[in-house]
């Protein structure tokens, strides 16, 4: 297993909480919710490792348009980088102000 | 399984606490039930034993078979109702069960409902005001342990080689965890749960008692007595405080190795009427 | 049956519409489940996944936990009544029980008696998706199992206990004796329901004994249709939320049975004696020993 932190720069609060998802085989759960920080902090646990560069990757895609401050978790079992990218943005999706 | 491989651990601590007391007639060579007395009052032994004639191949080394579950549910049921408007008699189960019977009959004809009764019965005893005492003198593995002790007040066991309480065989875990049974050892000195050895098991704080000192094979006059008497102490302890299955949450080893168990009690409590 | 456009016949219309508007269970995620047979706006989660209680024991072991453990409890309203739904995750770790998981499970069960023992009326129903004890917490895992067993006998005293098994995992180990403890159980035809995983059986004792790979032999032993045929399930449904809630309220509704199955302790020993193990016995021919409604 392998953690990994980011953070990203937040415009906004937020002010629902969303989680998507199962720690199933190919998939993944997000939770977010709204952070204290004016910043994104995202902790990624996965069952994968040595993929940091694809997470950021896909972290930086989703939080060019997410500029919520929030704390997320991600909670990865193996799940391809277009699977992270559906289930954030239908986290993303619950949360919309 | 070869002969000399067969534990007589059950056999040998069911006659040592039966102290010569006539064995009730069960219709299985692999269930033992006998009414013996314990400290000035009867109580009623039971124990499952292997048996090479067993007319379920898969029940002849000790397992908890569809036969043998039925039987214990039937001879915890007849003491609670004879003593239903009288002294309600401790039950004493002598568990060293391999784990429960795997063949294909069993599985059609619902070994898993056998256990379940097996179970029930002694939870009932348990609910009617029997002490009931598991003491563990081998093997408490899976669904067998389940059917035979696990519903107890209290839980004992001696502290000897081959004294083990586990959710699988080890051979078993290994296989289906591909891992080898030395890195499951090793797996076990960390992670306290996954032990086999009954001394990190007490730690999770699921034993009223660990009795020291014992020769599990061929203990001496005086451990027996010692044991007998760590028995009586049990069931003097659940006549003052019966307590259930969750009064194994009330010591010090399970608020350091439980604490995630008594953490989701609280909070779900909290949050139940919210 | 083909459905057309110009289809004249009510009853084949009718079925198409039922065909096309059912919602699978087998499909869900164990969440949706509970919300499926909650009424709707009743249903409310407790210990949900941003209460993190998390198996301590995963991540030591670098395993992913998930934020629910794989279990959810729902409080919420079914057909109007209170009950708590408590639904088992089969995606993560195989449905399996470890000391989180599991303590859920116990907790609410024990609560929903604290509600009977004081004059309020809840619901207890179980959807047991679930491979048995969680290895990785083993001891722990059996422990609690230990007392769902203890909490289901207690409660089932004031209300029944409906086990509903959907597949496709099925129910096993330490649980398989969870579902014989319920009052009363639901199945579908694609669940299973035995102690032993077909795969545990080979291993155990030999291919001969058990081809784990036989799907039809598996179903014919401890698939939903066997198990209902042979007196072991009480409602056998289609893979559809609502007849699922249907099939429990209409259980709910009979009250307590007169007597449990696990109680039926001379009706089970008359029925072994009468089985003799060294001749064959398979799916279909104990379903001609052990007719389903022949209870005692």
């Amino acid at each position: 297993m392998e953690t990994l932190n980011f953070e990203y720069e937040a415009k906004g609060p937020l002010t629902r909480r969303a989680h998507v998802g199962v720690v199933g085989s190919g998939d993944l759960e997000v939770l977010i919710e709204p952070a204290d920080k004016p910043i994104a902090q995202v902790r990624v646990r996965t069952s994968v490792n040595g993929y940091a560069q694809v997470w950021k990757a896909v972290l930086d895609r989703f939080f060019s348009h997410f500029e919520h401050a929030a704390r997320v978790e991600i909670n990865d079992f193996g799940a391809t980088p277009g699977m992270v990218a559906l289930r954030l943005e239908q986290a993303g999706e619950l949360v919309k102000p | 399984m070869s002969t000399s491989e067969l534990s007589k651990r059950g056999r040998t601590w069911f006659d040592a606490l039966a102290d010569g007391a006539q064995r009730i007639e069960t219709g299985l060579a692999s269930v033992l039930v006998a009414d013996a007395t314990l400290a000035d009052e009867r109580v009623r032994l039971l124990a499952i034993v292997p048996d090479l004639h067993n007319r379920f191949p898969r029940a002849r080394h000790g397992e908890v078979g569809l036969d043998e579950a039925w039987a214990l549910a039937y001879h915890v049921r007849e003491a609670i109702a004879a003593d239903r408007s009288g002294v309600q008699r401790p039950l004493i189960a002598i568990v060293d069960v391999n784990s429960q019977a795997y063949g294909r009959i069993e599985a059609l004809l619902g070994i898993f409902l056998s256990l379940a009764a097996a179970a029930d019965a002694y939870a009932t005893a348990r609910m009617s005001g029997h002490p009931v005492v598991a003491l563990v003198v081998g093997k408490a593995i899976s669904g067998g342990f389940l059917a035979h002790g696990e519903q107890a007040h209290r839980l004992l066991a001696l502290d000897a080689p081959g004294v083990m309480v586990h959710a699988m065989p080890k051979e078993s875990a290994a296989r289906v965890t591909r891992r080898s049974v030395e890195e499951l050892d090793a797996l076990g000195k960390t992670i306290i749960p996954m032990a086999y050895d009954i001394r990190q098991y007490a730690r999770l704080g699921l034993l009223h008692e660990l009795i020291t000192g014992i020769d599990a094979d061929a203990p001496s006059a005086p451990q027996i007595t010692r044991v007998k008497e760590r028995v009586a102490a049990a069931i003097a302890d659940i006549r003052v405080d019966p307590g259930d299955l969750t009064s194994r949450l009330n010591n010090p080893e399970a608020k350091v190795h439980r604490a995630a168990s008594i953490e989701v009690r609280r909070r779900l409590a909290e949050q139940w009427n919210a | 049956m083909t459905p057309t456009e110009h289809c004249t016949d009510p009853t084949a219309a009718e079925r198409r519409d039922r065909f096309l508007s059912r919602r699978s269970v087998i499909e869900m995620r164990a969440r949706e489940r509970a919300q499926a047979l909650l009424d709707p706006g009743s249903f409310r989660e407790l210990l949900g996944p941003f209460d993190r209680l998390e198996s301590p024991w995963l991540p030591l072991q670098g395993i992913v936990p998930e934020s629910d453990d794989g279990v959810v409890i729902a409080r919420g309203e079914l057909a109007g009544k209170p009950a708590v739904i408590m639904a088992i995750e089969g995606a993560f770790q195989g449905g399996s029980m470890g000391e989180v998981s599991a303590s859920k499970i116990a907790a609410a069960l024990r609560l929903a008696r604290g509600d009977w023992e004081s004059g309020k009326a809840i619901l207890p129903v179980l959807l047991l998706e679930t491979g048995g004890v969680r290895l990785q917490e083993a001891n722990l895992g059996e422990a609690v199992v230990a007392e769902i067993h203890a909490e289901i006998i207690a409660l089932r005293r004031h209300v029944p206990v409906i086990g509903v098994i959907h597949g496709m995992v099925g129910c096993f180990g330490g649980m398989s004796i969870a579902a014989g403890l319920c009052s009363y159980l639901v199945v579908l035809p694609q669940a299973r329901l035995g102690l032993n995983g077909p795969e545990v059986i080979e291993q155990e004792a030999g291919i001969d004994e058990l081809d784990a790979s036989d799907r039809r032999l598996i179903w014919s032993l401890m698939g939903g249709e066997q198990r209902y045929e042979t007196g072991f399930a009480d409602a056998l449904i289609e893979d559809d939320a609502e007849q699922l809630r249907q099939a429990i309220r209409d259980l709910a509704a009979r009250g307590l049975p007169a007597r449990h199955r696990s109680e039926a302790v001379d009706d089970y020993q008359r029925r072994l004696a009468k089985i003799d193990p060294t001749r064959p016995l398979d799916g279909p021919a104990l379903r001609r020993l052990w007719p389903q409604g022949d209870r005692q």
